[in-house]
């Protein structure tokens, strides 16, 4: 071994060495591929929130698949199933207890109005204590419902305003 | 070994003097007895009938009848396989009955449910808590003069912009 042979230096290519974009588009294309979801799961509609969740139509592919078990840790709450009145404090406590940002889904018509429950029992939606961002209407909503849905928070995240600096923070 | 008809037709031989009127629903025998009477009968029904299982008890509202309400009680026989119906009416001004707490151990959570939905008095039931509904709830849902729609939130509702 006589030499060695020198290591060739990095060539640089001209294309894509950097690019510009708005810093709102950039925080929200990142936001919007990773939703972590809290399923606040009350009833019926669990099955169809399973279901979405699941191999066949893999929420997964929207970065919105692995729920946080704990609303610290999550950015979406998807609200599944009836709240009832005596149930509407804890779902206020959750929702208090994620950090911004953070979004809200009332997945099912009982989470969105009440559905057919107006009576002495039933929240009539969820609205009517936590803001939505999101109403999935169905009893239950297809799957297809949910994914267009969960599409449609995507597009809301990604055209919004993301302040780093807010007045909470 | 008894086989159902036959016990029920010895409950009705037996016990038909206590009640005010009895029948046939669907298999069952029903009971119409006076309130005062509700401890003895289900006590003899349990003894001596063998109706060892306490399925339910529940309420109707008749608004228009005096007495108002009607106290549903179900018992089962695991051994012979029938179900006999107790009911009693008590008044408005005064919805008690005795407790059956001594008798079926499960009566503590029916008879619960039964007076935070109707307003049912159980004398002797110590824990009338609410169980389904919560503490600060006005009013018995399931009586026909509550309103259908009223609301009795926990949460402050959030002014929400038109």
């Amino acid at each position: 071994m006589s030499a060695t042979t020198p290591v060739p230096r990095q060539q640089k290519s001209a294309a894509f060495e950097y690019l510009t974009t708005r810093k709102d588009e950039f925080v929200g294309w990142a936001r919007k591929f990773s939703l972590f979801p809290y399923p606040f799961v009350t009833a019926c509609c669990a099955m169809e929130f399973m279901s979405v969740s699941s191999t066949l139509y893999d929420t997964d592919r929207f970065g919105a698949a692995l729920p946080r078990f704990t609303p610290r840790q999550s950015d979406l709450l998807m609200v599944v199933g009836t709240v009832s009145h005596k149930q509407a404090p804890i779902l206020r406590k959750v929702y208090e207890q994620m950090c911004e940002p953070k979004w809200v889904i009332a997945f099912g018509v009982c989470a969105t109005s009440g559905g057919f429950y107006q009576n002495y029992a039933a929240l009539p939606g969820i609205d009517k204590i936590i803001p939505v961002d999101l109403y999935i209407p169905g009893c239950p909503p297809r799957p297809e419902m949910v994914i267009d849905g969960i599409m449609k928070l995507q597009d809301k995240i990604a055209g919004a305003r993301h302040p780093i600096i807010n007045q909470d923070f | 070994m008894n086989t159902g008809d036959n016990l029920l037709d010895r409950v009705l031989a037996s016990l038909g003097a206590q009640a005010l009127e009895t029948g046939m629903a669907h298999g069952i025998l029903v009971l119409q007895i006076a309130p005062d009477s509700l401890v003895p009968v289900v006590g003899r029904l349990k003894r001596e009938f063998g109706f060892d299982l306490f399925l339910d008890v529940t309420a109707t509202d008749w608004p228009q009848r005096r007495p108002r309400f009607d106290v549903v009680y179900h018992f089962y026989s695991t051994r012979d396989f029938v179900r006999v119906r107790v009911k009693t009416r008590v008044e408005e001004a005064d919805p008690t009955v005795d407790t059956l707490v001594p008798l079926y151990g499960s009566a503590r959570y029916m008879e619960r449910e039964c007076h935070e939905m109707y307003g049912i008095c159980f004398r002797g039931n110590d824990d009338l808590r609410p169980l389904l509904l919560y503490e600060g709830f006005v009013g018995h849902p399931l009586r026909k003069d509550y309103p259908k729609q009223k609301e009795q939130p926990l949460v402050p509702y959030r002014d929400v912009k038109p």
